[in-house]
C-alpha cells in the first residue's frame, strides 16, 4: 500500500464522524421538524462538498492537459470526474430518502434537486463523449474542453440559480442560510463534526480516485508500452 | 497478510454478534452501555463495522495495485 498521511486522516476523521455524528447533541428548535434527521448533515451534505471538490480538481487537470498534453493529465481529469459523479449520485439518493420523510416525497422538483440533477447529467455526457472516440489523443483533447464547460455549468446549476429561487432546502429566496445549512438548525458542536465529515468523505473520494488513476496508468503501460 | 486480516475481521464480527445476543434477553429496564440512550450505540457499532470493512477493502485494493505497479 502506498502510505500517505491523508489516508490516515481520512480513516480517523470518518471513524470519528460515524461515532460523534450519532452522539452529538443536536438542537431541536420549535417549528423546525427536522428532529434527529439533521444528523444527515454529516453524511448527505459532505457528498455534495466532495462532489464539488472532485469536479474542481477534474477541471484543473483538464486545463493542465490542454496546456501540456499527457495521458496522465487526462486520466486524472477523467477519474476525478467519475468519482465526483458517484458522490453526486449518492448525494441525490440520500437527499431523496431524507426528502421523503421531511417533505413528503422523494422528489419535489426543488430548485436544488433539479440543479444538481442537471449538473450530474452534464457530467455524465462527458463520459458519453469520451466513449465515442476511437482516437485517444482526440478523445483527451475534446473531452478536456468539454470538462471545462461542464465545470462552468456548475455555477448556474448549483451555485447561482438555486439561491435565487424559493426552495425547500435552506438558503434561497426568503430562507436563511446557504444551500448546505440553515444556521438555525446547527450549533458549534455540530460544526466540529461537520467539517471533519467534509474533509473525511472528500479524502475518501480522492483515495478511490487515485486507485483508479493508478490502474489506468498500469493499463496504459501494458497496452502502449 | 490478507488472510490474517480476514480472520481478525471474522473474530471481531463473532465477538460483536455474541455481545448483542447476550444483551437481547428481555429485561425490564435498559441495562448496559449498548442498550442505553435508546440503543443508539447499536447503530454506531453497525456503522463502524461497515466503515472498517470498507477501509480494509480499500487498503487491500491499494496494496494490490501497488504490487501491480512493481511488476
Amino acid at each position: 500500500m502506498k502510505f500517505t498521511w491523508w489516508k490516515l486522516v481520512c480513516i480517523v476523521f470518518l471513524l470519528y464522524v460515524s461515532i460523534a455524528g450519532f452522539l452529538v447533541k443536536v438542537p431541536n428548535p420549535p417549528g423546525v421538524p427536522l428532529q434527529q434527521s439533521i444528523r444527515n448533515l454529516f453524511f448527505h451534505v459532505p457528498m455534495w462538498f466532495g462532489m464539488m471538490i472532485l469536479f474542481i480538481v477534474s477541471a484543473v487537470y483538464a486545463v493542465k492537459f490542454l496546456k501540456s498534453p499527457s495521458p496522465k493529465n487526462d486520466f486524472y481529469s477523467a477519474e476525478f470526474a467519475r468519482t465526483g459523479i458517484v458522490f453526486g449520485l449518492l448525494g441525490l439518493t440520500t437527499g431523496a430518502i431524507w426528502a421523503n420523510y421531511q417533505w413528503g416525497k422523494p422528489w419535489s422538483g426543488d430548485p436544488k434537486q433539479n440543479g444538481a440533477a442537471i449538473a450530474l447529467l452534464i457530467y455524465m455526457a462527458y463520459f458519453v463523449l469520451r466513449g465515442s472516440f476511437t482516437d485517444d489523443d482526440k478523445k483527451a483533447r475534446i473531452s478536456s474542453v468539454y470538462n471545462i464547460f461542464a465545470f462552468f455549468m456548475l455555477f448556474p446549476t448549483l451555485w447561482i440559480l438555486p439561491r435565487l429561487a424559493e426552495s425547500l432546502h435552506p438558503g434561497g429566496l426568503g430562507s436563511e442560510g446557504n444551500p448546505g445549512l440553515n444556521p438555525k438548525d446547527s450549533n458549534v458542536h455540530m460544526k466540529l463534526v461537520f467539517w471533519p465529515a467534509v474533509i473525511g468523505w472528500t479524502l475518501l473520494g480522492v483515495w478511490i480516485t487515485t486507485l483508479r488513476i493508478r490502474l489506468q496508468i498500469i493499463k496504459e503501460k501494458k497496452y502502449h508500452g | 497478510m490478507g488472510k490474517l486480516i480476514k480472520y481478525v475481521l471474522l473474530a471481531m464480527v463473532c465477538f460483536i454478534s455474541t455481545n448483542l445476543f447476550a444483551q437481547s434477553s428481555p429485561s425490564p429496564a435498559p441495562a448496559g452501555f449498548m442498550l442505553s440512550e435508546g440503543k443508539i450505540y447499536v447503530v454506531v457499532l453497525v456503522v463502524l463495522v461497515i466503515l472498517s470493512g470498507l477501509f480494509i477493502y480499500l487498503i487491500n485494493l491499494d496494496r494490490k495495485i501497488s504490487n501491480l505497479e512493481k511488476e
